[in-house]
């Protein structure tokens, strides 16, 4: 028997071992179904426009009625099949943001209403809405002092 | 007695037989290469059950039980059953053996429960502790997605390294007697930690720790790979079994005629899609108690040694950053008897 | 016509940058969302990411940056009309109603739904 490997030897074996993400292939499909889901909230936003809203008003309502629309599709089954297939496509807009609120819900529910989904619901939007608050009070100090 | 060889080997001196085997499994494993090998093939994954986690206890209750009547024996008469799972706590097995009232040991090696299993059930017996025991092990998709993972219904991918977990349950029933095939020696696999930190990569986690266990059993019996008709480890993979091959070449061994890996052999990758190949504690399992359980009843095979891989960690560790440690035990299975 | 092709191609790009984010670094896809929220809200700070929006419209708003863009430029606006408490009160006053919107109907799924095998 030779010598030991070293875990620096045996990590550079693995990397050689495994096979990389299809990472063109997965690109390509990230974009379309991104594309297409920002194009759906394009509809929604020129509909809500036409019908008087104000532009952040429109932002609102699409947001809402994507959230919905995945949170349904999530309940269905079908968003773990579309994130499957469209990985980042399908987590990067707010749908994805709605998918994994709705998700662990669904999930969790067999452990309580209370320790189980009320408790769980949060696992992985948790951890957005903290930073993505925490970020916005910082930048909101740094606007306060400079404006 | 049997006696103890080498550094972590035992060899028994009595006729160890497994007089039986049960396998259940799931949908998708029911569409996959070795569908025919396998007892039941279930149509729901819930079977009518309020959680993944009651599905899970529910097949290891059903499976234990037709193990035991394939023996035909009965509960009353098994002296202990030593099973194990994913789940925390091993409530899989806790509450599936519950109903049983059998003696109970409860273990965990991860995937690698199984050997783990059947080497303990085969001290026992050869000890003289028991005459009657029955070793298994069961894991399920979506219990073991909603522990480790994520919940079913997050729209993810998986990576090319990751592997399916098995649903299902494997279990041998094993005793005192004189019927082929019988487990004629053990090599206890020690823990081997090469620092892999991705639970994605699972057969690269283990791969050292097969290959520490291969190396030692072949040194301890002071046999050559091709002793044994095949070498199966348990869950490797497709990266794994790569891993593995070299590992062992380093070592002065060359298995690659006859190694299996059950993770490779239980789905079809590319009609299956799963990636780098099957896992979980069912993966060996319910291979062996399907395919080569057949296979060495029939005399198809006659040696294999068996080493079902297992995987140390908990979600805890994994967030903690550390890294995952690698478990692999040998059970060496042959058709000869020991003793007359 | 234009705004339809412009929400395609920037949003379906900046999906692409999360795509390569999770293929090369192996992060998970909360650490993405974290990621991009955190993102857009210092893009939003430094004024940057308006004229993101201003191409791409829902191509730039849809995704999670446009979540932290808007809670950048609701704290903002709320410094401008209420003084020093909007540093509180104006991030989530923004987003109130998308955060609002996938907890109730998440609640109202998982009373109706059991999870789907994959």
């Amino acid at each position: 028997m030779g010598k030991e490997m070293t875990k620096e030897q045996y990590s550079k074996m693995v990397e050689k071992a495994s096979p990389n993400s299809p990472i063109v292939k997965n690109c390509i499909k990230a974009f379309i179904v991104g594309g297409i889901i920002c194009t759906i909230g394009q509809i929604i936003t020129n509909i809500a426009k036409f019908y008087g809203a104000s532009i952040e008003e429109a932002g609102t309502y699409t947001s809402v009625i994507l959230v919905v629309a995945a949170s349904i599709l999530t309940g269905l089954g079908l968003y773990s099949k579309l994130g499957k297939f469209a990985g980042a496509g399908s987590i990067v807009p707010i749908t994805g943001f709605s998918n994994s609120v709705t998700s662990p819900a669904i999930e969790f529910k067999k452990e309580g209403m209370i320790l189980g989904l009320g408790a769980k619901i949060f696992i992985v939007a948790g951890p957005v809405i903290l930073y993505g608050v925490l970020t916005s009070v910082i930048v909101g100090i740094v606007y306060y002092i400079l404006g | 007695m049997a006696k103890h060889i080498g550094k972590q080997s035992m060899r028994f001196e009595k006729n160890i037989s497994i007089v039986s085997t049960a396998s259940t499994v799931g949908t998708k494993e029911g569409e996959g290469p070795l569908r025919e090998y396998f007892d039941v093939i279930l149509q729901d994954n819930l079977l009518g059950q309020e959680s993944w986690e009651k599905a899970e206890s529910k097949i290891a209750s059903d499976n234990l039980k037709l193990a035991i009547n394939k023996a035909n024996l009965s509960p009353q008469q098994i002296d202990y059953v030593v099973t194990g799972d994913l789940l925390n706590q091993c409530c899989g097995s806790t509450f599936g053996v519950r109903g049983l009232k059998i003696p109970f040991f409860g273990v965990f090696g991860a995937c690698s429960t199984m050997g783990e299993a059947m080497s303990l059930c085969a001290i026992l017996i050869d000890g003289g502790g028991a005459k009657n025991t029955v070793a298994g092990a069961s894991s399920h998709f979506c219990s073991a997605e909603k522990q480790f993972r994520f919940p079913m219904d997050l729209g993810t991918q998986r990576t090319p390294t990751a592997t399916w977990t098995v649903t299902g349950d494997g279990a041998a029933v094993i005793t005192e007697g004189n019927d082929h095939p019988y487990i004629t020696g053990i090599t206890t696999g020690k823990i081997v930690d090469m620092g892999i930190t991705d639970a994605n990569n699972m057969g690269a986690a283990m791969a050292p720790a097969a290959a520490d266990a291969i190396y030692q059993n072949l040194q301890d019996f002071n046999r050559k790979p091709d002793y044994y008709d095949y070498i199966v480890t348990g869950d490797l993979g497709y990266v794994g079994k790569e891993l593995l091959l070299k590992l062992l070449k380093e070592k002065g061994y060359d298995i690659s005629k006859n190694h299996m890996d059950c993770g490779i052999e239980i789905f079809d990758r590319d009609r299956q899609d799963t990636h780098s190949g099957g896992s979980g504690c069912a993966c060996s399992a319910v291979t062996f108690a399907g395919m080569l359980y057949y296979k060495l009843r029939r005399r198809i095979i006659n040696r294999i040694l068996f080493v079902p891989t297992g995987a140390l960690m908990s979600p805890t560790s994994v967030q903690q950053g550390e890294s995952i440690a690698g478990i692999a035990h040998c059970v060496v299975i042959e058709n000869q008897e020991v003793c007359q | 016509m234009m705004d339809y092709v412009n929400a395609f191609w920037v949003g379906g790009l900046i999906c692409v940058i999360g795509q390569i984010l999770i293929d090369k670094t192996k992060l998970t896809s909360a650490r993405i969302l974290v990621f991009y929220v955190i993102a857009g809200c210092i893009l939003g700070g430094l004024g940057i990411y308006q004229y993101v929006v201003d191409i791409g419209g829902a191509g730039a708003t849809v995704p999670l940056l446009g979540f932290g863009f808007n809670l950048a430029k609701g704290v903002m606006k709320e410094i401008d009309e209420s003084g020093m408490i909007g540093i509180l009160t104006g991030g989530l006053k923004a987003t109130a109603a998308g955060i609002c919107a996938a907890i109730l109907s998440a609640f109202v799924m998982a009373l109706i739904f059991d999870p789907k095998e994959k």
